[in-house]
């Protein structure tokens, strides 16, 4: 009793600390938490009973692991949907990429759980009590370190950069963004717009950078903490990160409602690195020659 | 962005000559009024006015 125990709590805790809330809201509902929450909580009871049942020599218990995947699995569409549904009311995209992401995230978080529940279990037989705080502590720690996603600031450069027209196109510094029409909305973009520059610093944040996914997210970001004055008849303040062809330097450019480059650049540094747009041409040898 | 065809749903001119075809034509005797009733078509249509550079804006849906 107390192994099953030891593990279904070690699931638990891991979850809670993976659920905590943050900027992007999710799951910021009471509602999603709980469900999250008891999801996790039947995945860790699942994960602690299999290692008794093992040592009963009960080996069916594995077809149990496999029925949980199965329900894991139906948690990434059902996130997947909901977050789709929610997308089409967003003034600023999260883009299919970010929603794909956070979906698997919470598929794999379950798996994570059940593991921590599996292996603390084990801890619990062999050496006790103790040995399964220990065991549960380690890997609650790798859960918390590792599965943490990097960031666009560890893989870019982000600078100040400066919006200005040539006569009706919007540039920030020397990459074009869009044509503005009306001079007035050119005239209140000079005033009130901020820009960055994004630079990769390899080959690989390169590639990552060229995704439009992975661009969506970092305007979603920067849109959610910076506040933005698009509205639904204003497609003029809509925030765009568009490439420099040559470089694949990209550039920013936010109507922000609080006007602070600083906050600015924290916010796209924080952007979640996309494990979809996170691609490594330098790890083939065509890439590393074409580098240079 | 990029999901649905962008379109040209009007244009607005003070030269008649530079534009002709199947979109609706908005015909402005100064500057100003060209402004504004680009403005205004935009705000309804929930869309963006753009420049051509030669006295020629349009407004497209993105």
């Amino acid at each position: 009793m107390a192994v099953i125990l030891a593990g279904t709590l070690a699931g638990i805790l891991t979850r809670m600390l993976l659920l905590k809330l943050d900027y992007r809201q999710y799951p910021g509902y009471p509602h999603g938490y709980i469900s999250h929450f008891s999801l996790g909580a039947i995945a860790s009871a699942l994960g602690a009973v299999a290692v008794p049942a093992l040592m009963n020599k009960d080996f069916t218990a594995f077809t149990f692991l496999a029925l949980a995947a199965q329900q894991f699995r139906e948690i990434r569409n059902i996130e997947r949907q909901t977050l789709e549904n929610l997308e089409e009311t967003r003034l600023e995209k999260r883009g299919k990429d970010y929603i794909e992401g956070i979906a698997r995230t919470f598929e794999a978080r379950n798996y994570l759980v059940m593991g921590t529940a599996f292996i603390t279990s084990i801890a619990a037989v062999l050496a006790g009590i103790w040995g399964a705080a220990a065991m549960a502590l380690i890997l609650i720690l790798f859960s918390k370190n590792f599965m943490t996603g990097k960031k666009i600031g560890d893989i870019c450069e982000v600078i100040p950069a400066e919006v200005h027209f040539k006569n009706s196109l919007l540039c920030v510094n020397e990459v074009d963004i869009m044509s503005v029409g009306l001079p007035e909305m050119r005239e209140k973009i000079k005033r009130e717009a901020l820009g960055v520059m994004i630079k990769p610093k390899d080959d690989n944040a390169r590639a990552t950078l060229h995704d439009m996914g992975q661009r969506m997210a970092i305007t979603h970001t920067a849109a959610l903490i910076m506040g933005s004055k698009k509205e639904v008849d204003i497609p003029e303040f809509t925030p765009l990160a568009r490439k420099n062809p040559d470089t694949g330097e990209v550039a920013l450019y936010i109507m922000p409602i609080e006007k602070d480059m600083t906050s600015l650049i924290m916010a796209v540094q924080r952007t979640p690195l996309l494990e979809s747009a996170s691609v490594k041409p330098l790890k083939t040898q065509a890439g590393r020659i074409a580098s240079d | 962005m990029g999901e649905e065809a962008k379109q040209i749903l009007a244009v607005i001119t003070t030269d008649k000559s530079k534009v002709t075809g199947a979109v609706p034509i908005f015909i402005a005797d100064s500057e100003e009024e060209k402004q504004k009733t680009a403005l205004f078509l935009a705000k309804t249509l929930d869309a963006m006015v753009h420049d051509l550079e030669n006295g020629i804006y349009f407004i497209v849906r993105h």
